[in-house]
């Protein structure tokens, strides 16, 4: 049955402290990490990523050639994880779903017109019924910025809903896009509304839109899973994306999961990082790491 | 009031302090400290090649002509600013002729190169005869970053000899300035902060060559490193520029200018373009 929005109960009503988050967040990037756990976290962020290409320009092609790398991510170094997932438009999960049968990597279908998400009801359900009919395993939809900052927070939370139900298996993404939401206030009343109308994970970032992952974005939504987890006992999981795309920020964004959330969301069914470049640089790390040679992006493949 | 000069470091076209914090006294002749001098450690050195890395494509995508503007601004600017050289070279312990002498010598190289910069090419590039119907060419282009190990003498003449023919031929630099006379170096990275340098050309750390020299030697990301003779560390340097096949000029003629230190460090790309007949009488050309 689809769930009917209650904002007494279900939003938190709480005001974001800005100056406390951003210092609690300036705390997590000065922990010292050191080199033999600096390696596992690397490989555990290698796990975690949601390896994307959402572009105008895609072509099965360039879809099948990172699905390749998805299961290759540098093999002249055996023993590497592969990344968590690819993350494409609905019309290239066939090509990805082909490209993929024969391993665990699963796919993630953006849907609901992203990234502005400016369409219908009817035409979000059926862009999300595809992609799922098309064998993607996991739903990143959009929500409808335009409409929740103009208030109508029961059209957000009713179309979250709805999207839900269209999934199917699948499991829902819902990006926020935090760069369009102005304030940490209005990010946490979108991850409540988000995260009660079904959403098995909150992403901040469509990646179209600067600002996009900030730490203190991702902590305030890291603080509403929280908040939920403890008054229910329901894992949502969290997924930023864009602008991640050196090693050392998404150590720190582990550092933060572990720390806000504890050790049972430090695995790719409750974290995500949706990156495009991070790989590369994660790589390039680990070399160093066992090498002691800074690396070169010369040595790697471009996607 | 005195006001004692800070000396910063300079990677991707702004003046940071060392990441590691540490610091180097440099006294003059009476061994009164002058300044403390940064010594910087490899991360430095990553920062200088990522910012060098990231300068590249646009520095080498000037045209051939726009180099030499901006080269011979920096004659301008470092010729402006020639007084002040010359004093930190003698508070340095160099004699006043001396200190004169090596900052005219120094206008004059940058000048020099900056001449250069559009005319190595055609000097250097060449069309090449081949026994089938192509029109064989080859032309320089630029290595990417070159690693730059300043000899210890000549702190500021010896920086400019080494650094100014890699950028002239549109690659970027990372330079490790003289250990025991370092204050020049980064006056003089003040001097391309003022010249239209775009921001990572040129970058400049001070600190030890024991301990930078290595950092760039194996860095996979640098394309060649040049230095002039450093006894006993250059066979572990030599061993270092393996993994990638760096290149290694090591120049020991004190005299050290030359259409030869740009060419260095240029590949040359040889392209076989299929056409009839190149220069005959019925040749279309």
């Amino acid at each position: 049955m689809r769930k009917s929005f209650d904002p007494t109960t279900m939003l938190s009503h709480i005001t974001v402290d800005k100056v406390g988050v951003e210092e609690r967040v300036a705390r997590f990037q000065t922990r010292s990490i050191k080199s033999e756990s600096k390696l596992q976290g690397l490989k555990m962020v290698l796990n975690m990523i949601d390896l994307t290409t959402l572009e105008g320009k895609d072509t099965p092609g360039k879809v099948q050639q990172m699905c390749y790398k998805a299961q290759h991510l540098h093999d002249v170094h055996p023993g590497l994880p592969c990344v968590a997932a690819v993350c494409v438009y609905p019309s290239m999960v066939g090509t990805a779903k082909k490209a993929l049968s024969n391993s665990s990597v699963k796919i993630a279908s953006v849907s609901t017109a992203f990234p502005s998400g400016q369409s219908t009801r009817e035409i979000k359900i059926s862009d999300t019924k595809f992609a799922a009919d098309e064998g993607a395993d996991e739903i990143d939809m959009v929500i409808s910025r335009g409409k929740f900052l103009a208030g109508e927070h029961s059209f957000v939370f009713d179309e979250i809903a709805a999207i839900k139900e269209a999934c199917g298996k699948a499991r829902l993404k819902v990006i926020l896009e935090t760069g369009e939401l102005s304030t940490l206030d209005n990010v946490r009343l979108a991850s409540d509304i988000a995260i009660h109308a079904g959403a098995d994970f909150i992403k901040t970032s469509t990646g179209k839109i600067q600002p996009a992952a900030t730490m203190q974005v991702t902590y305030t939504m890291l603080m509403a899973i929280k908040d939920y987890f403890d008054k229910t006992g329901i894992m949502v999981g969290m997924k930023p994306a864009g602008g991640i795309s050196t090693s050392k920020l998404a150590l720190h964004n582990l550092v933060m999961v572990k720390e806000v959330l504890g050790n049972a969301w430090l695995s790719n069914d409750w974290f995500r990082f949706g990156a495009s470049s991070l790989a590369n640089d994660v790589l390039m790390q680990i070399i160093k790491t066992e090498t002691g040679l800074y690396q070169s992006t010369d040595y790697f493949s471009i996607d | 009031m005195d006001i004692l000069k800070t000396y910063k470091i300079y990677i991707g076209g702004s003046f940071p302090r060392t990441e590691s914090g540490r610091y180097y006294p440099i006294a003059d002749a009476t061994g009164k400290t002058l300044a403390n001098v940064c010594l910087s450690s490899r991360k430095d050195v990553r920062n200088a090649v990522v910012a060098a890395r990231k300068a590249f494509g646009g520095w080498s995508e000037k045209t051939a002509f726009n180099r030499g503007q901006i080269l011979y601004r920096i004659a301008e600017m470092l010729d402006g600013r020639k007084g002040q050289f010359i004093d930190e070279l003698m508070d340095q312990g160099i004699s006043k002729s001396k200190a004169e002498k090596e900052v005219e010598q120094s206008v004059d190289r940058v000048v020099y190169y900056a001449g250069w910069a559009d005319k190595y090419q055609q000097v250097a590039s060449s069309v090449n005869p081949v026994s089938s119907s192509h029109f064989n060419f080859s032309a320089l282009e630029p290595m990417g970053i070159i690693g730059i190990i300043a000899p210890q003498e000549n702190s500021l003449l010896g920086l400019i000899e080494l650094a100014i023919p890699a950028i002239c031929g549109g690659n970027t630099a990372v330079v490790v300035a003289s250990e025991s006379y370092p204050l020049c170096s980064i006056t003089f990275a003040e001097v391309l902060h003022s010249s239209d340098v775009p921001g990572g050309v040129v970058n400049i750390l001070t600190g030890k060559v024991a301990e930078l020299a290595p950092a760039l030697a194996g860095h996979m990301d640098i394309n060649a490193l040049v230095s002039c003779p450093l006894g006993e560390l250059q066979t572990s340097l030599a061993l270092s520029c393996v993994e990638n096949l760096k290149r290694n000029f090591i120049y020991t003629d004190p005299n050290r200018q030359g259409l030869n230190f740009i060419t260095d460090l240029q590949e040359v790309k040889t392209t076989w373009h299929p056409i009839e007949s190149i220069g005959g009488a019925t040749s279309s050309y």
